[in-house]
């Protein structure tokens, strides 16, 4: 684990990770933002990881703990409400509120077959974005579907994350330093799923998700591990809805629609389900996507049919989808995939 | 009492529709016991194939009848092609891999199809052509629409006429023995890849007629209707008994009529205004219920959420569905 060698690469891409807001701000500030949400959807990924990887669930509505965390945080700072509550009070209120929203979606469905879960979480989704589109009335909780809008940013001290600020010569913007902080948030979630992976909770979860009979005779207690894996799974979401909100100033049921909770999946199913680094790299990789179809596939078809033919927004989808059906078909593992799980997925059963 | 007949004949018109998109969904899970999560969209393709040729014959002179029947007659075929590239694509390739890869094929299918059909018909809706004459006939103080008369006996000739295939013909048998057990049935000479591709393909054909009432009698078709539809018409094969092709039909209906009349009644129960007690000037409630004004906590816009509702009181308490036999926990 700790050779030399290890250590030095570890070092190495801890370095290029610290300068790397700095290279991207040169080229503009905008891709510090693009860089931003990358790492925001790696939090997604890593959530529903949890469930879909370790766990072996099928979950569609992921997104919906990712806005019950950002509405969290978006009512308890801004003028909505009048709250103005520092960050590192909302951001645990969040995460705990989306658990709760996690077991409360868990605890009727989990004793369920997979397939069923899919389909009431993707109806969960759907109705947790109902509720907070008409929520304005009788009385106004969410403002209904025009959102809510300014929403505090984070405040340390005397630092205020929307501003700019210059250090040691070095100009940090509000993006540079909401990148630093999202990188300590990874930091701490990869290392919550690395420590989660090889314990005892994370070993009953790959049990359930191998053969879930043989792991209750083997003494696990499906119903609550499982439950474990959801509640998990959701806080996680919540946080990285905390963070969204705060990043945003604004938040509204628009950005929770199922095709975010799609996008988070494909990311987890590309970059190899239950594998922590393979998840990372599939998250990012499906993150500049949209970036990368901006400034090649639009030019493209401008030059060839002199005008925009496909929308870059439906190209999108259309290649997560692909890569759904791809990546089961021809590498169900994964690109990445975890050596056991390798062996499940290609194990043919009658 | 007109209010609560109007709601019963409008809760049969939409639950025929999920009766019969709930047909498919039912068919695919009976003899593979997996959930054909694309479904929803091959039916919203159905509806959209079927509106583009509606509105291209429309004004040409031809009778009404004809011109819808046309509709229907392009959707069907398109349907199963769709349903049996799906079947092909999706689920035959990981017939034998764990369950969670079939299902994330058949999400990303989904997808695809869905996006696909904003590709070709675009953001807007398509309306429905004002063709048909839609005579309303007074029914004991409520109102009946001849494409409603026409959406519940259609669903109920195509009820009869799957129930008629499935246990009265040599394929129906076919069918029912590889739902029972796959491998025997093979044994018995059946081919399983045909039966499974041909339940996809007729729930498919099914789905697509649906498709058209269902637009035809909201008035348009839209890319992204297959996904609510789909989770309501899946929500009815739960409540019924999911593989039970009756329970399926019985669960599409009771699904209609609990959307409809909760949609209708919703309102007034959750208005506190009107419970005991409350506007009597008692306090922060006394005020806001002063002059007859209203406190609704939950509307009618609130329809989307009954059948999702209805799901997840049936998988708490009879996950086996209404008619069905017991699900096991997993296989």
């Amino acid at each position: 684990m700790s050779t030399t060698k290890e250590r030095f690469g570890l070092a190495l891409i801890a370095i290029a990770l610290i300068a790397l807001p700095f290279v991207l701000a040169s080229a503009g500030t905008a891709w510090v933002r693009i860089t931003n949400f990358a790492v925001l959807f790696v939090l997604l990924s890593l959530g529903l990881n949890i469930v879909v990887g370790f766990a072996g669930l099928l979950d569609l509505g992921y997104v919906a703990f990712y806005a019950v965390g950002a509405y969290v945080y978006a009512l308890l700072a801004s003028p909505h409400f009048g709250l103005h509550l520092p960050f590192w009070v909302i951001l645990p209120i969040g995460a705990a509120v989306a658990c709760i929203a996690g077991v409360i979606l868990g605890a009727p469905t989990l004793r369920l077959r997979g397939d069923y879960l899919a389909i009431v979480t993707l109806g969960f989704g759907e109705i947790v974005r109902i509720f907070m589109n008409n929520l304005s009335a009788p009385i106004n909780l969410t403002n209904g579907p025009k959102g809510i809008s300014r929403i505090d940013s984070f405040q340390i001290g005397p630092i205020n994350f929307a501003g700019s600020d210059t250090f040691a010569g070095l100009v940090f913007s509000g993006p540079i330093k909401y990148y630093y902080l999202l990188m300590l948030v990874l930091l701490g979630v990869i290392v919550i799923n690395r420590r989660l992976q090889d314990s005892r909770i994370g070993r009953a979860w790959v049990a359930i998700r191998e053969d879930e009979i043989a792991a209750k005779a083997s003494g696990i207690n499906t119903r609550n591990i499982k439950l474990l894996a959801f509640a998990m799974g959701a806080s996680f979401g919540g946080i990285a809805g905390g963070m969204f909100a705060a990043m945003q100033t604004f938040v509204s049921p628009e950005s929770f629609v199922l095709n975010e909770s799609i996008m988070v999946l494909s990311m987890v199913v590309l970059g190899g389900m239950g594998n922590i680094w393979g998840v990372i790299a599939g998250a990012v990789l499906l993150s500049f996507v949209p970036e990368l179809l901006r400034y090649t596939v639009e030019p493209a078809q401008v030059a060839l049919f002199g005008k925009l033919l496909i929308d870059p927004e439906v190209l999108r989808m259309l290649v997560f989808g692909a890569a759904l059906v791809l990546t089961m078909r021809f590498r169900p593992a994964g690109l990445w995939p975890e050596t056991r799980h390798r062996r499940e997925m290609s194990e043919n059963r009658a | 009492m007109d209010i609560l007949l109007q709601q019963i004949i409008n809760g049969l018109t939409t639950g025929s529709v999920y009766a019969v998109v709930a047909l498919g969904y039912t068919m695919v899970y009976g003899v593979i016991q997996l959930i054909n999560f694309a479904h929803g969209e091959v039916v919203m393709i159905g509806a959209m194939v079927a509106f583009s040729v509606i509105s291209s014959l429309a004004g040409g002179g031809l009778p009404p009848l004809v011109i819808v029947l046309a509709g229907v007659i392009a959707a069907i075929p398109a349907c199963m092609v769709m349903g049996y590239l799906l079947e092909r694509a999706a689920y035959r390739p990981l017939r034998h891999a764990p369950r969670l890869a079939p299902l994330i094929t058949a999400i990303g299918m989904s997808i695809i199809l869905q996006h696909l059909a904003l590709l070709v018909w675009g953001r807007n809706p398509l309306a429905f052509p004002q063709i048909i004459d839609n005579r309303v006939f007074a029914v004991g103080g409520a109102a009946i629409s001849s494409v409603q008369i026409a959406i519940i006996l259609l669903s109920l000739i195509m009820m009869a006429g799957l129930s008629w295939f499935v246990y009265r013909t040599r394929f129906g048998i076919a069918i029912r023995a590889t739902a029972e057990n796959v491998h025997v049935a093979g044994l018995m000479g059946i081919n399983a890849d045909r039966v499974i591709a041909a339940t996809f393909v007729i729930g498919a054909g099914l789905g697509a007629v649906a498709g058209v009432m269902y637009g035809s009698y909201y008035g348009i078709a839209h890319y992204t209707m297959g996904f609510s539809l789909g989770l309501k018409a899946f929500s009815a094969a739960v409540l019924g008994g999911i593989g039970n092709i009756a329970g399926a039909m019985l669960g599409g209906i009771l699904l209609g009529l609990v959307e409809a009349l909760g949609t209708g009644y919703v309102g007034d129960l959750t208005n506190l205004c009107r419970w005991p007690g409350a506007g009597e000037g008692m306090g922060w409630m006394g005020e806001r219920c002063a002059d007859g004004a209203h406190f609704v906590l939950f509307g009618s816009n609130y329809q989307e959420v009954f059948a999702f509702l209805m799901l997840i009181l049936v998988l708490v308490f009879r996950p086996s569905g209404l008619l069905g036999e017991r699900v096991s926990e997993r296989a």
